[in-house]
């Protein structure tokens, strides 16, 4: 899409709201792959409501998790080195915002911790620019933002216009996870009771289901080395939600996706009475308000699939 | 060099060192180097490689084609004063006064063994045989140690994110000196994720190239077999007039 | 019936390199159990996260030992909870970094079945090498 054509639709679809078109975009790796799904349908979103996400160029891995020993310089050179690209881009006049966009929320969290820790340290940020000698210096002004706060700014009306297929009849749990929320410093809700999904999921027309184990870690990459520990959580949430009234939960970490959906398969050795449960990437159910084509959706990769329910909620046409 | 002198006087008084073929009376510039910490005057004007044999070693490992393209010479050297550890090919750099230098002769790694067939065309197959590029930590030490300026470090990124086509292009120059390897902290050995990864782009990725399968029809058919064979049945000297009359693309 | 634990200077060294690792003052641990009681892998633990913090108040250097430290999953739900505003996953971190940085590794990569490998997502792996690995 040219620019010309963004600005159009922009203006288009929420004059005299912010002018905000051609944001930067960090997608991380695991977008590319398994997190497919929530990439493509957040990029449709996005064009829908008059946004460009532009993918940074040499984009490397954040690291997913920001090390937490206070003298180890070499874990944030990941997070660092895209913010140098952030930084290209913006000085470029490629994009139209300074903030670069995240989905994931590992990567939300990695790439805003490091920018903040090192950002905030004159004599740290030097140490990295220094060992990244053949890279321009970051400066440190660059900011990190979650998909959910640029939706947060925009007009609610101009999303509301999108809505084409009201989720009217859908029960949704959404969950949160850790890396959205904590620590405080780096959280974009509270950490305790988090409701910035329940906002956009209501205007989608969803039911939506609150309960106690949204904020609960699905066990993360733990999921390496005991996955049955993890399916245990996985259990342990998914009935929470179940048991609260939701048909599916929603989610924004590809990690979370990956715990609470495929685990699913170990939680059935362990306790076969277990329902299966699908699990949304928040954008997927997003697409689906917005009429938008199912391709975007990506179904094929969740593991529990999501369809069926769909369907029989009349969601989702029969041949789609 | 007096034109007065015989032949066999010049031979007698020659200093010509036996394996580079130098006369250090022909030798204007004089560098010293230092191997493995013993220092050595040099001609200046010699590789790495030549200037270690001018000094009396005879390489048996460290050596190879002599040309950059086999990769057997990875060095690391120390410039005189300067804190950077540098990396080289020796056939392929000239000795600088003051240079610090080792040959590295092998970099130890053991190559997956697959059946390319049975693999999976995505980011998975580099999980499965090299899962170690997952605690790549974008140091970029690796792009820093390559004698052949590849962006190393940005490959490893396209094996991650399951990008072949990317990860082809920018290791196709890869020559597996094993430098890269060597320097990594997170204990990747680039070069065979590499080479996996053009290998899968190669039966996956890219398109079968037309001439290709053309050829291949016309050797099924049979149609170079009577040429063949005439080779084959030649006698040595016969192939050596071949030889030298064949016809090369740039004589034509 | 009273017991008297003395402090040696071996104990207070290790306790030293986890506050300056950390860069948590983690004297200051009252042991209320917030922590314990927030902690989602706590049915995996040998020693629950107060008395980690314990142990380490203590300079005990057995603390290096316990399967706490590992299946801590850095979820910060205790830190967003201590009301001492302590960073309990930054002390299981540091306790990791200690054994990591000799380069012996909790996971061992070349264990993992093959068929695991090629269905975790890269997130996972990532960041269980970053916590695991040394």
């Amino acid at each position: 899409m040219t620019s010309e054509q963004t600005s159009t639709t922009h203006a288009a679809l929420d004059a005299g709201s912010p002018k905000r078109t051609r944001l930067p975009y960090y997608p991380g790796c695991t977008l590319k792959t398994t997190g497919k799904g929530l990439e493509d349908s957040a990029l449709a979103v996005a064009e829908t409501l008059g946004m460009e996400l532009v993918e940074l160029p040499r984009w490397n891995c954040c690291g997913v998790v920001t090390s937490l020993t206070d003298d180890d310089l070499m874990r944030h050179i990941a997070p660092i080195r895209n913010m140098v690209r952030v930084q290209e881009m913006s000085d470029a006049g490629l994009v139209d915002d300074k903030r670069v966009v995240t989905l994931c929320s590992m990567c939300f969290n990695a790439l805003k911790w490091s920018n903040a820790r090192i950002g905030g340290n004159a004599e740290d940020l030097k140490s990295i620019n220094d060992f990244m000698y053949l890279e321009e210096d970051y400066r440190g002004d660059s900011e990190v933002v979650h998909f959910l706060e640029i939706l947060k700014e925009l007009d609610p009306e101009a999303i509301a216009r999108q809505v084409k297929v009201p989720l009217g009849n859908l029960n949704v749990a959404p969950y949160y996870g850790c890396t959205l929320l904590r620590p405080k410093s780096i959280g974009i809700d509270d950490p305790e009771n988090p409701t910035i999904q329940r906002k956009f999921l209501e205007t989608m027309g969803a039911t939506v289901i609150d309960n106690s184990y949204k904020t609960v870690c699905c066990g993360s990459y733990q999921t390496v080395p005991d996955k049955y520990a993890v399916a245990e959580l996985t259990h342990d949430i998914l009935s929470h939600a179940r048991s609260a009234g939701a048909e599916a939960v929603t989610t924004f970490c590809p990690l979370c996706a990956f715990n609470l959906d495929n685990r699913q398969r170990e939680v059935l050795e362990k306790h076969p009475d277990f329902e299966p449960m699908p699990v949304f990437y928040f954008t997927q159910l997003m697409a689906v308000a917005f009429g938008l084509n199912a391709e975007c959706c990506r179904f094929d990769l969740n593991h529990t699939d999501p369809r069926p329910l769909l369907r029989g909620k009349k969601l989702m046409k029969e041949d789609a | 060099m007096s034109e007065s002198k015989t032949m066999m006087e010049r031979i007698s008084e020659s200093t010509r060192s036996l394996t580079t073929g130098v006369d250090s009376r022909d030798v204007e510039h004089w560098v010293t180097i230092y191997i493995m910490g013993r220092g050595y005057e040099v001609p200046a004007d010699l590789t790495i490689m030549t200037a270690m044999e001018f000094a009396g070693y005879k390489l048996i490992r460290s050596c190879g084609c002599r040309q950059g393209f086999c990769g057997a010479c990875a060095t690391v050297f120390r410039r005189e004063g300067q804190y950077k550890l540098e990396s080289a090919l020796a056939c392929q750099t000239r000795v600088e006064d003051g240079m610090y230098l080792v040959q590295i002769p092998f970099s130890p790694a053991e190559a997956a063994y697959y059946d390319i067939e049975s693999e999976s065309y995505d980011y998975s197959v580099f999980s499965k045989h090299y899962p170690e590029v997952a605690r790549c930590v974008s140091c970029n030490t690796c792009t820093k140690a390559c004698p052949q300026d590849l962006e190393v470090m940005d490959y490893i990124q396209s094996a991650i994110k399951g990008d072949f086509e990317s990860l082809a292009e920018q290791s196709f120059d890869c020559i597996q000196c094993g430098l890269c390897a060597l320097r990594c902290p997170a204990e990747i050995v680039h070069y065979n994720v590499g080479h996996l990864g053009r290998r899968m782009f190669g039966r996956y990725g890219s398109p079968e190239p037309e001439h290709l399968k053309t050829r291949l029809a016309e050797m099924e058919r049979g149609e170079f077999s009577s040429a063949l064979d005439a080779l084959v049945g030649a006698s040595t000297k016969k192939l050596k007039e071949l030889y030298a009359a064949r016809v090369r693309e740039s004589d034509e | 019936m009273a017991q008297t634990i003395v402090i040696t200077p071996k104990n207070e060294t290790f306790l030293k390199r986890i506050v300056a690792l950390s860069a948590e003052a983690i004297t200051v641990c009252d042991q209320c159990g917030t922590c314990s009681g927030s902690c989602p892998m706590i049915h995996e633990m040998d020693v629950t996260p107060s008395q980690l913090m314990r142990m380490v108040q203590l300079g005990q250097s057995e603390a290096l030992d316990t399967k706490t430290m590992w299946v801590c999953a850095s979820c910060f739900a205790c830190t967003v909870r201590c009301p001492r505003g302590l960073d309990v996953s930054k002390v299981a971190e540091a306790l990791r970094q200690v054994t990591l940085r000799r380069s012996v590794d909790r996971l061992d990569i070349r264990n993992i079945p093959s068929d695991e490998l090629a269905e975790l997502p890269q997130i996972a792996l990532v960041s269980a090498f970053r916590k695991l690995t040394g």
